[in-house]
């Protein structure tokens, strides 16, 4: 396992993670999404009814994969621990917030290297955001941010949000209970137990690496260590070849798939989740793997994410997808109508409260005797 | 020798925690503790790039890395 967080290593799970994308994108996933964190939690929301829109509703199997993966390789290999009590609320605010961004953006910070290797400029423009967001989060952290320690709690509370999704895979799978979009978004979808399968493969890779989207940037601002980038430029790469491969790969700003171009909010939209998900700890897949390995703490961050695309379409905070003009309607420029950008601009005044209110005094190593010193002081003194 | 308790800590708290540490040793071994596999691996790659020598002891849950 040691192999996989090495350099080489990392790029390889990149690609593997990539082709695992490739997959769900030719089996019929909405384009240039084949995954997406951030949309796939708002479909499930949909589909549980928090929201009615009706172009994005379906219980995404992707999400229970990435989430049961983690836990099921974290019991394999015994390193799943159920964990909480690190400031719950501040993570919920954290969740929601990164949900209202990525939907400003159309797309979490997966969405958004899928959409670069397909020629999305958009996606290369909100990159400049996730930057910058990923710098302010960064900033705060050299300054003592820290949302405190977690506790361990009893195995069986850790397994809550794994056992819930699986349950709602089955109802999913077996009723008409839950909403599924006849149109739209929502109604693309590869068969459930190709998406299930590859996302527990994401799932497990992503509890044994250290692949997540904001820690690629952080580091590189905190640590100048471009190391976490590899499995990002893996995924990336192995997306570009499939792309211009099968035809998709199309350069521009207008046009594609499920995007707008309204270049000042697809940076403040992305600004807003890369600052939150270093203040949390993890991007919203990293979110979903700690919460698999136990991690209640990311679990309630994984409510703030549901409950934040339930708030985005019954509110209409999210972004409007750009449209070209049709016989019957004008063109659609895109992106969030003013609800949403007062909405985003709350939310990232709210993200320097919470960062400024979290600073700690950081704690000072302490200095411990190192036993085998004392016993050689004891030996010596004897001798003299 | 210096000891960092970084355990429940969230990425990357313990890296940061354990570079100051290294800061601060002027040589001398520092411990860290820690209780997450990934922030193990995280430590240890971080303290690995500054030429330092890592060893892991698990205890219970809780993995003890002594940087050298």
């Amino acid at each position: 396992m040691d192999f996989l967080n090495k350099k080489p290593g990392l790029l390889i799970v990149g690609l593997v993670i990539g082709i695992g994308m490739a997959v769900l994108a030719a089996l019929g996933n909405p384009a240039n999404m084949a995954m997406c964190a951030a949309c796939f939690i708002r479909d499930m929301a949909g589909s549980l009814k928090l929201h009615t829109a009706p172009v994005v509703q379906y219980f995404r199997p992707e999400i229970v994969g990435l989430v049961v993966g983690s836990f099921l390789i974290a019991i394999a290999t015994r390193e799943y621990r159920s964990t909480a009590g690190s400031s719950p609320m501040v993570r919920f605010l954290l969740g929601f917030i990164m949900m209202i961004g990525a939907l400003v953006f159309l797309g979490c910070p997966l969405r958004m290297v899928l959409r670069m290797a397909a020629g999305d400029l958009n996606a290369w423009v909100g990159l400049v955001g996730f930057i910058l967001g990923t710098g302010t989060g960064a900033l705060f952290l050299k300054m003592g941010f820290s949302l405190g320690a977690e506790r361990d709690t009893k195995p069986a509370a850790g397994m809550i949000l794994p056992a819930l999704l699986v349950l709602g895979l089955v109802i999913s799978v077996a009723t008409t209970l839950f909403a599924v979009s006849e149109s739209g978004p929502g109604s693309k979808h590869a068969p459930w137990i190709v998406a299930l399968l590859i996302a527990l493969i994401v799932g497990a890779l992503g509890q044994k690496t250290r692949i997540c989207f904001a820690s690629g940037f952080r580091n590189a601002w905190l640590l100048r260590d471009f190391t976490n980038l590899l499995p990002i430029a893996g995924i990336f790469v192995a997306m570009l070849i499939y792309n211009i491969a099968v035809g998709s790969f199309k350069v521009s700003f207008d046009g594609q798939p499920i995007a707008h171009a309204q270049h000042l909010w697809n940076i403040l939209g992305l600004y807003a989740v890369g600052f939150a998900a270093v203040l949390a700890g993890g991007c919203p897949l990293r979110q979903m793997i700690m919460a698999g390995q136990g991690s209640s703490d990311a679990a309630v961050t994984f409510l703030g994410l549901l409950v934040g695309a339930a708030f985005a379409h019954n509110f209409g905070l999210a972004g409007a997808a750009a449209a070209a003009a049709t016989d019957t309607t004008a063109a659609v420029a895109g992106g969030p109508a003013f609800a949403g950008q007062v909405a985003l601009v709350v939310c990232i005044a709210l993200l320097f409260v919470l960062a400024i209110a979290n600073i700690r005094k950081k704690s000072k190593p302490t200095v411990v005797a190192d036993p085998q010193e004392a016993a050689e002081d004891t030996t010596t003194d004897q001798a003299a | 020798m210096l000891e960092v308790d970084a355990r429940g800590l969230s990425c990357p708290e313990p890296i940061l925690l354990t570079l100051d540490a290294l800061e601060q040793a002027n040589g001398q071994p520092v411990l860290v503790m820690v209780s997450d596999s990934n922030q193990r691996d995280n430590v240890k790659t971080q303290a690995e790039r500054k030429k330092k020598t890592v060893t892991v002891e698990q205890k219970g849950q809780d993995y003890y890395l002594t940087i050298k």
